[in-house]
């Protein structure tokens, strides 16, 4: 067994912090506001869609010290051991030399109200450090999770155009001072467990998965914390009580990526960020879809393992990893198992997974080189919203004929679900548009969606028809262009 | 004021005047995180927070209710019912005493504030708030106004406006249409919740900061509910994160209940409800059913309309009167309809009630007249802009409103005509025509619409405003009015109209937080009035200081009045120039009084609502927008392609800020008009409560090409500060543009033939469904 530290510790902007006393479900936008009174950094929805809470997180990945924008309205305190936290009020010089960022906003006009302005600049500065010459569309994409009320965000994106003119990454005081917060970071990881409070009120930070497999035998019932961009809204909104809680997200094991010839495993901790990373390259609809999720913020704190673990009927993920075969495994102790990803989902709320018992490692197949792959997501607004219908679709056709069929749905049913009826109505028939509009009545046998604020039971049935019918054209060479795009794709 | 720095004798101009690019005044302090909101204000030792505890059902009857285990719980120092208010149990803006602070013995909507804890700590009061049992006795309850009936309850009196006789002109008419239009509401998504913080004093004084639109209306109901006389009260808001009407009486509420726990626990008392909360027990634009019918002839001239608008007010008046008859006043945009009846339904429904937002029924009203132009248009097989522009305000003859009033400022023709130019419209319709040909999944659509907007509060009492400066005697300026900052530039734009007037630079202007202390009987920033209204009060009080000095300076250098100027940092007097900080040295030795209270009241306006005539607007602004978007017509995913924007601002006083009202308020007139839907289920709970459910623009949703004019030829005819005009509602209604885009890209499907009827908000659902039925009926 590790060591027990009894604090967490991390750097917020210049100082060491190290915590005695932490809550399990303790935000650190509250320790911010509350506890530390920087007040630069807003709450304006407490669930992850605003942004007016953006703070930059750095963790040590590999060798490397990443900067990444997230929510901190639900961001868990515990789940920052080891990190450096990076707030609005680190970025003017003490001089009253503004940032570049910051000026460029400000000769830009980029602000009105002001409320979400903090949030929009600590965006952009994780924008500009990564890319200091953004395109249009890194900068629309950067900015998916922060929502500005006042100006029609023209002038924002006039000014993150700009800010490359004001100064260069190179000489931001997060770039020259990178190897002293690694050390200091490096000096933090001391391999120990985590462990704050007593009884059911603690929270646990696991020194590596062997210790979270232990860790869960003994509280089988503990909350298994990975990006929190679902359990932190059980606490901000419904404030459920989630301890014991156990954070994960700083696990290293969990969080790799192992690439072979005939498909990819992904730790169940890797973001979407990271998991875009090697998708985008290898099955770029996938990677076209996970920029359709959330926004930056949530995307770099999110995780498939998540997505998959907590089994929403909208999850994104799921549908495509379906439609592609893909399996899970699950962890239990030292007792693992590998299931068929579509078994894992048995009813709404409802999941394969034992008390004590979790997702270690997700498996994605890559398509056949013959099949013919695709995910569309359809949703009231295009970006950072959440999903009416998403289907995935993977098919191959030979001498004419579907060889072999899978397509699966989100949003059509209580769980991420196959269109097997559809499916069997089309395998075996030649891959026309007889055999697609023939293969429409299986939707009634497949699906009886329902209505909600996001869609009609009816909208929802025809939108996903007729993505079949765009996955037929699209296949087939028919009319162009099928999709409206605001930048073009790729087909 | 840098007293440090060298006095420039010669200086040209000063920094900070009327007509320059200003930036925000508190630019540098919203991307420092340093601007202080409500919620950033440090906390008084012993600071108690508050929270709402709201009602689970639409209508019933309270039958019981056990807050024991909500007073007993951790942290919880007070719980407050209607029984612990100390004056009156009543916010209602409308003075019609139905708007409860604290439901009390009958709940009227999901949502409405019952009760409220107090506690140590925010968390440990929300926590309390859910331990509440409360039973309620369910009362049929209406949440749809499709479902009122004829003799449906209203909140206030209706109005209508009549011009000519609508029915022998329908019966007259060549061509007849009638239909109904559903415009849904909006929520306001100020990034910014709702926030009150209360200081208790001795007697009965009490301080709020509160998040307010309306701070002197803040003072009457926080007074009204404590029992206490107006002048216990001090309101002050320095800035608010975003307002858009939404904080124009809804404050209401958080002022008051933070005030009544202060003066109880004598301790400062903060409420900030949760976002959720707050979208679901906070009003919101009004949604809209017109019934229209209107009669026209083979050119698509139209001869007569008869339109009823209900609208969904929710269970209390509030500000449903004036929204509602604002409706009317713009169910004509910039057309000219010879004979004309106009009804406003107000609606009871057990909703919550819904109140002004940007445009305060202006942008429901045209629609209305929008979506007549395209029933025209498609009926006639005519490009629903010829219909535009054949209806349009004459300048001499046909411009008389349905409410009586002469227009006499018409711009819209010329709006239009420079826009279809600049945007290209002839030839990009030409294109989209041949694009659509040969695309049969995406089609596209343009559409080119105009805006008239009338400038004035409507209830005429509320078109005064003062303003308080002081100078001090190293020349440096306070500057205090009663318009409120909620981002739209307006403490800039008065300090650069009192800097202009005593020629000194901007910075040595205080921009100060609005107070009832200093400036007393205010009206609500609204109605696009504050730059109007308190620009004038503000240049007010400047003049009559000016006028002290020169009059000090005439005696004091035996110099005629004349030969005194006031040029940039300095003052000539005859031959000679004056620091300005040194002429005001001067008169302070010589007793002069160095401080004015400034005022200013809108002349010209009345308004006989009984009558439904008069001129109720002083002026008019204009604007036009033309935007193309394309359309998925297998999902209805549409994308805003390119909007060209003309508006008009008369002489503008800061043209950076005024481009920023414009693109701002066209980007929030497309969300309610694309993606924004508010869903309420069949119990009357309001699904859509959070971002996660409610679907504001985002920086992709904005149009690829996005190209933002002033019409700078123009000037306001009337006398307005600088002769400038207001801006910030209406270019809020230039988004209507993008809903007839849709609906031509729609009506594409059907050769244009058949008015795709298209509803708001155009949801990809909406889009998709209106394509189903054109191919059908094609």
């Amino acid at each position: 067994m590790p060591e027990i530290r009894h604090q967490i510790r991390f750097l917020l902007n210049e100082s060491d912090v190290s915590l005695a006393e932490v809550a399990p479900d303790e935000m650190l936008l509250d320790y911010l506001r509350l506890r530390r009174r920087l007040t630069g950094t807003k709450e304006g929805c407490a669930e992850g869609d605003c942004g007016a809470c953006t703070v930059l997180v750095g963790r040590i990945a590999g060798d490397e010290l990443v900067y990444e924008a997230v929510n901190a309205c639900i961001r868990f305190l515990g789940s920052l051991d080891g990190c450096h936290v990076v707030t609005v009020e680190h970025l003017k010089r003490t001089d009253g030399t503004l940032h570049p960022v910051q000026q460029a906003l400000v000769d830009h006009h980029g602000s009105q109200c002001g409320f979400c302005t903090p949030g929009f600049v600590m965006s952009l500065y994780a924008l500009w450090m990564r890319s200091p010459q953004p395109s249009d569309q890194a900068i629309d994409k950067a900015l998916q999770g922060n929502l500005c009320r006042c100006t029609g965000y023209e002038p924002i994106v006039k000014a993150a155009r700009a800010i490359t003119g004001y100064g260069a990454p190179q000489a931001d005081p997060l770039h020259g001072e990178r190897a002293r917060v690694r050390a200091r970071l490096s000096a933090m990881a001391d391999g120990s467990r985590v462990e704050i409070g007593k009884g059911a009120n603690r929270l646990l930070v696991p020194a590596d998965v062997d210790d979270l497999a232990e860790i869960l035998q003994a509280e089988p019932n503990a909350t298994i914390v990975a990006g929190s961009t679902d359990v932190g809204l059980w606490v901000t909104k419904f404030m459920r009580d989630i301890a014991p809680a156990v954070f994960i997200g700083g696990l290293g094991a969990l969080r790799a990526i192992e690439e072979g010839t005939a498909g990819i495993t992904f730790g169940a901790g890797v973001s979407y960020s990271d998991a875009f990373s090697v998708l985008s390259g290898r099955i770029p609809p996938l990677g076209r879809l996970i920029d359709r999720i959330g926004g930056d913020q949530v995307r770099n704190m999110g995780t498939i393992g998540g997505n998959i673990a907590n089994g929403s009927p909208i999850g994104d993920m799921p549908p495509p990893l379906i439609a592609l075969g893909g399996s899970l495994t699950l962890r239990k102790g030292d007792t693992r198992r590998t299931i068929a990803l579509e078994d894992y989902f048995i009813d709404y709320g409802k999941q394969d997974r034992a008390p004590g018992e979790f997702v270690e490692k997700i498996h994605v197949p890559l398509p056949n080189p013959d099949a013919r792959f695709a995910v569309w997501k359809v949703s009231k607004r295009r970006d950072e919203d959440i999903t009416a219908v998403l289907g995935a679709f993977n098919v191959t056709v030979r001498d004419g004929s579907v060889a072999q069929a899978r397509i699966a749905y989100g949003g059509m049913a209580a769980t991420p679900r196959r269109a097997k009826a559809v499916e069997a109505a089309l395998v075996g028939r030649p891959w026309s548009q007889e055999t697609v509009d023939a293969a429409l009545a299986a939707y009634e046998v497949d699906f009886t969606p329902i209505s909600d604020m996001r869609a009609s039971a009816e909208y929802r049935m025809m939108a996903a028809k007729n993505l079949l019918r765009r996955f037929y054209l699209a296949t087939s060479g028919g009319a162009m262009p099928l999709e409206v795009a605001r930048y073009e794709v790729a087909q | 004021m840098t007293r440090h720095e060298p006095l420039d004798l010669k200086k040209a101009e000063i920094s900070g005047g009327v007509a320059t690019d200003r930036r925000h005044d508190s630019a540098h302090k919203h991307v420092t995180g340093e601007a202080v909101y409500i919620d950033d204000m440090a906390e008084p030792a012993g600071t108690l927070h508050a929270y709402l505890g709201l009602s689970t059902v639409a209508h019933g009857i309270i039958k019981s209710m056990d807050l024991g285990a909500v007073a007993a719980a951790p942290g919880v120092v007070a719980v407050l019912t209607h029984e612990d208010v100390p004056g009156t149990n009543d916010i209602s803006p409308a003075g019609l005493d139905d708007e409860p602070i604290f439901a009390p013995d009958k709940v009227q909507f999901l949502g409405q504030p019952v009760f409220a804890v107090v506690a140590e700590t925010r968390e440990q009061a929300r926590r309390a708030c859910s331990l509440a049992r409360i039973e309620y006795e369910d009362l049929p309850a209406l949440i749809d106004i499709a479902e009122a009936g004829e003799d449906a309850r209203l909140v206030t009196k209706p109005l209508t406006l009549q011009r000519g006789s609508v029915g022998p002109a329908l019966q007259a008419a060549p061509r007849r249409i009638s239909g109904r239009m559903r415009v849904g509401g909006q929520d306001h998504f100020y990034l910014e919740g709702q926030i009150a913080f209360a200081m208790p004093g001795e007697d009965q004084d009490v301080t709020v900061h509160s998040s307010t639109q309306h701070p002197s209306e803040v003072q009457h109901m926080v007074a009204h509910a404590l029992g206490a006389p107006s002048h216990a009260v001090t309101v002050e808001v320095r800035r608010m994160g975003g307002g858009f009407g939404g904080k124009e009486t809804q404050a209401n509420l958080f002022a008051a209940v933070a005030a009544i726990a202060a003066k109880k626990t004598g301790r400062p008392v903060k409420i900030r409800p949760d976002r959720d909360d707050d979208m679901t027990a906070t009003g919101k634009r009004h949604d809209f059913l017109i019934d229209y019918d209107v009669g026209f002839d083979e050119e698509g001239r139209i001869l007569g309309v008869d339109f009823t608008y209900s609208a969904r007010c929710g269970f209390s008046a509030d500000l449903s009167g004036p929204v509602t008859d604002r409706a009317l006043f713009h169910c004509d945009n910039t057309y000219y309809y010879p004979s004309v009846r106009a009804i406003s339904r107000p609606l009871y429904t057990n909703t919550v009630s819904n109140t002004a937002f940007r445009g305060f029924g202006g942008p429901q009203g045209m629609l209305g007249a929008e979506r007549i132009i395209d029933e025209v248009a498609f009926a006639l097989g005519r490009d629903p802009l010829e219909i535009r522009k054949r209806n349009l305000y004459g300048e001499t003859d046909r411009n008389v409103t349905p409410y009586h009033q002469t227009v006499e400022d018409s711009e819209a023709a010329r709006v239009i005509e420079e826009l279809e130019i600049s945007a290209g419209y002839a030839d990009r319709r030409r294109e989209i025509a041949e694009f659509n040909e040969r695309s049969p999944i995406v089609k596209r659509g343009i559409a080119l619409t105009p805006v008239k907007f009338g400038i004035s509060f409507t209830a005429t009492h509320f078109n005064q405003a003062g303003a308080l400066v002081h100078v001090y005697t190293d020349g440096s300026i306070h500057l205090n009015h009663g318009g409120t900052e909620m981002g739209q530039g307006l403490y800039v734009k008065v300090a650069q109209i009192v800097a202009e007037e005593f020629q000194v630079d901007i910075e040595q202007v205080k921009i100060t937080a609005t107070t009832t202390g200093k400036v007393p009987n205010t009206s609500a920033t609204a109605a696009s009035s504050g730059s109007d209204l308190n620009g004038m009060a503000a240049q007010n009080a400047a003049r009559q200081i000016k006028d002290r000095l020169i009059d000090f300076a005439t005696g004091q250098y035996e110099v005629p009045k004349e030969q005194i100027e006031f040029l940039p940092g300095r003052v000539r007097v005859g031959n000679q120039e004056i620091p300005f900080a040194e002429l005001v040295r001067q008169a302070y030795m010589a007793r002069i009084q160095l401080s004015a209270a400034g005022f200013y009241k809108t002349p010209k306006i009345h308004w006989n609502r009984d009558k439904g005539k008069g001129r109720p607007f002083y002026y008019f602004a204009y604007g036009a927008a033309c935007s193309e978007v394309s359309v998925d017509t297998l999902t209805g995913e549409y994308v805003v392609e390119r909007t060209d924007i003309l508006h008009e601002t008369g002489r503008s006083l800061n043209r950076a800020i005024d481009i920023g009202q414009i693109e701002g308020g066209f980007i929030q007139g497309m969300g309610w008009l694309t993606t924004e839907e508010l869903v309420w289920d069949d119990k009357g709970r309001l699904r859509t409560h959070a971002p996660s459910t409610y679907k504001i623009p985002l920086a992709s949703d904005r149009p690829k090409i996005f190209n933002v004019e002033l019409a700078d030829w123009g000037e306001n005819r009337e006398k307005t500060v600088h002769r400038s005009k207001a801006v910030g509602e209406p270019p809020f209604m230039l988004a209507m543009s993008v809903l007839h885009a849709l609906s031509d890209a729609v009506a594409s499907v059907a050769g244009h033939k058949i008015c795709p009827r298209l509803d708001a908000p155009a949801t990809p659902e909406r889009v998709l469904m209106a394509v189903e039925r054109l191919r059908a009926e094609g």
